[in-house]
């Protein structure tokens, strides 16, 4: 399998051939922020259906090293495959790194309905962290504040910031520029 | 032309199991930290960072097994091992010594990651390559978490100012451990596999140099002494008693999967 989809932004690389079985794969909910699919995410990379042989490759890539959530997503991958009287096999790929460029138009209205800010634009790896201390701005997706103030860059799980609104008080969740 | 040999192998196998020895005993320290951080973010910050590193770990230590011949797992390889085998530098495995301790550390540790990973963005090792290039990003949030509490901690009160200074200090002799040029890492080098841990020095004096004179505490002049042999599996106290926690449900279950 030659598969160069690498661009940040792009698509899974192309789902080939049984789209009933490609379509339930790619509707894998995110076990941690189950209204967005792994698809949504940008956490499938390639989906190759064979018909003849009734087999289905699938390349998924982590959102951080030491996410959990992978085993589960596997697993779940392989289930739905099988639900649709396929045999599959799940490869886990960490290059090119995942980022949250690759996260859709549809799963950033998707997180922002379900409350959880999306990620503000590319993150800049390499660019100096600046030394003072700073006050990140963010909407706030209960009330569109952007009176906001981070109270934890460390969430409840690996991708994701704790915020508070000072307009409607309410605390929220940021999905973390990677 | 040919492939690499056996030896190169194993000399390539011994330094991305010191990169993953770092990441796995770190993991470990930090995630004692859960429930008895200064506050419950503080909690999952800690427990964030270390989950973070174990996933480096797990690749890489997979990698290990694959280039040294032996077909070991990443769990037989984290589980099964004695004290020995492990390539760790000492700084990683001293105990857990209050928050401002962790801080310097976490400040001179991934400030080091982040010149190491940058660098190894380039190895001609596609797992290495694919890690580091993946580590570097989680790496960024780690240095700037550790910036922003020396700084705080460091320009606060008089009394917080006081114990990041001592910190410092108390971290100091661990420090040069990270740049010593052991033979794997030399070999590592040349074949293109690592970087050379002294090539990454001056960049990572420069980083926490900086953060430490914004945050108006400084750095010891030299230490009174210093670690040395972590990369050859000489280790201090803390270790068997880290291992010991670490390994003692897999090694009382031999065989168990969960």
């Amino acid at each position: 399998m030659a598969e160069p989809v690498t661009e940040a932004g792009a698509r899974p690389g192309g789902v080939l051939g049984g789209c009933a079985v490609a379509r339930a794969i790619c509707d894998v909910p995110d076990p941690e922020v189950p209204v967005v699919t792994i698809e949504d995410l940008g956490i499938l990379r390639h989906l190759e259906v064979d018909e003849s042989s009734r087999h289905v490759l699938v390349t998924i890539t982590p959102t951080y090293s030491g996410c959990p959530a992978m085993e589960a997503i596997a697993q779940r991958v392989v289930h739905e495959a099988e639900r649709a009287g396929y045999t599959c096999d799940v490869q886990t790929r960490l290059s090119p790194a995942w980022t949250t460029d690759w996260i859709s138009a549809r799963g950033r209205d998707r997180l922002r309905d379900f409350g959880i800010a999306p990620p503000p634009g590319a993150a800049s790896t390499c660019s100096t962290v600046a030394l003072d201390l700073h006050l990140r701005q963010t909407t706030c997706p209960q009330c569109g504040s952007t009176d906001t103030e981070e109270l934890s860059r460390f969430g409840s799980t690996a991708c994701k910031a704790l915020l508070r609104c000072r307009s409607c008080r309410e605390p929220f969740e940021m999905f973390k520029a990677l | 032309m040919g492939g690499p040999t056996v030896a190169t192998n194993l000399l390539a196998a011994q330094y991305i199991q010191g990169l993953a020895d770092d990441a796995l005993v770190y993991a470990q320290r930090l995630g004692e930290w859960v429930s008895r951080a200064p506050q419950i973010e503080e909690d999952m910050a800690l427990a964030n960072i270390g989950l973070d590193l174990l996933g480096q770990a797990r690749a890489l230590l997979t990698r290990v097994g694959e280039l040294d011949g032996s077909g070991r797992s990443e769990d037989d390889l984290a589980y099964l091992r004695d004290e020995r085998e492990f390539r760790n530098v000492h700084l990683l495995e001293q105990e857990v010594a209050g928050f401002g301790f962790e801080m310097a550390r976490l400040l001179w540790f991934a400030s080091y990651q982040w010149e190491l990973y940058a660098g190894l963005r380039t190895s001609v090792d596609e797992v290495v390559a694919g890690v580091a290039a993946k580590a570097l990003k989680e790496v960024t949030y780690h240095r700037d978490h550790a910036t922003q509490w020396v700084l705080r901690l460091g320009d606060g009160t008089a009394e917080s100012h006081e114990r990041m200074q001592q910190a410092l200090v108390d971290v100091e002799p661990y420090v040069t451990e990270l740049f010593d040029d052991d033979p794997a890492s030399v070999a590592a080098a040349e074949s293109g596999v690592g970087v050379l841990p002294s090539s990454l020095e001056d960049a990572v004096r420069a980083r926490v140099s900086a953060v430490v004179e914004e945050a108006t505490v400084a750095l010891p002049e030299s230490a009174r002494w210093r670690s040395r042999g972590g990369r050859d599996g000489v280790h201090s106290r803390p270790m068997g008693y880290l291992l010991a926690e670490m390994q003692h449900i897999a090694r009382s279950n031999p065989g168990a999967q969960w």
